[in-house]
């Protein structure tokens, strides 16, 4: 169920990948900063822009709150049949998402959070992929492509 | 490094950096909250000109300061939202930002001193040393 993004898929020209190791929240910070100028560096508007930094830093303060000892986001920019798509995932060996369809309910929070950071995030990107298994880790694949 | 709050009248003003993290507005609002607390103001403008990402964590933090301030007795305003953020957030969900909003700084201050006079006005200003 993973959407597979980077060099996976044949019709792709991978453009340039970083990686960043989150553990704490200027790890988060960081991440942030580089999704916006991978954006930028690739042509995509200011929303669009705004909004994929606005996924990854979602996705990367999940993983400093749930992922016992963080994860690994990589951003990745790539064209796919000759339009620029920029795209990120998100690794961790943390606990699992226990019931994901409960997760990507809008208002649903473990942490007392608002509960829209998953759902949230998929409204963001234009493919959303979460493969989780409890008690081994959370893989979360977006990718956005530019309009 | 904590964000400088700064005092005008009765009103506290604070303008949040690009690239801030969720502990930094956790220590503005200790440090915003202690300023009211002191009667050292009524309320509290927090301007997110330079912010480009706002995401469910952040507006949490933020409507959160904003609900303590507004329990002490005083008033929060956001100011300053660019339009990609707001429509970022409208995106992601409703209801995400939970507390007053102005365009820019200026109406910030505007709402905060319009919602103490409507109540009655501010707390009395210590004696003049």
């Amino acid at each position: 169920m993973t959407t597979p993004i980077g060099s996976e898929r044949p019709d792709e020209a991978p453009l340039e990948t970083l990686m960043f190791r989150i553990i704490a929240e200027i790890d988060v910070a960081e991440a942030r900063r580089a999704a916006r100028h991978i954006a930028g560096r690739h042509g995509f508007k200011t929303v669009q822009a705004y909004g994929f930094a606005t996924a990854v830093s979602e996705i990367a303060t999940n993983l400093v709150l749930h992922a016992d000892r963080g994860g690994v986001i990589h951003l990745t920019a790539a064209l796919v049949n000759g339009i620029p798509t920029i795209g990120f995932t998100a690794e961790d060996d943390g606990p699992g998402i226990p019931d994901l369809a409960l997760a990507m309910q809008d208002g649903y929070s473990t942490l007392g959070g608002l509960g829209c950071g998953l759902p949230g995030t998929r409204r963001l990107v234009d493919t959303f992929a979460v493969t989780t298994r409890p008690g081994e880790g959370t893989r979360i694949a977006c990718s956005l492509t530019r309009i | 490094m904590r964000v400088p709050i700064l005092k005008l009248g009765r009103v506290l003003l604070t303008s949040l950096p690009a690239d801030l993290t969720d502990q930094q507005v956790m220590d503005l609002q200790i440090d915003a909250l202690a300023l009211l607390r002191d009667d050292r103001a009524d309320g509290l403008v927090i301007d997110i000109t330079a912010v480009d990402v706002v995401d469910s964590y952040m507006a949490r933090v933020l409507s959160e300061t904003a609900k303590m301030v507004g329990i002490m007795g005083g008033v929060a305003v956001l100011a300053g939202m660019r339009p990609a953020v707001a429509l970022t957030l409208v995106e992601m969900g409703q209801n995400l930002i939970q507390m007053e909003t102005a365009f820019d700084l200026e109406g910030g201050v505007a709402k905060v001193q319009r919602a103490m006079a409507t109540r009655g006005g501010h707390r009395d200003e210590p004696p003049e040393v």
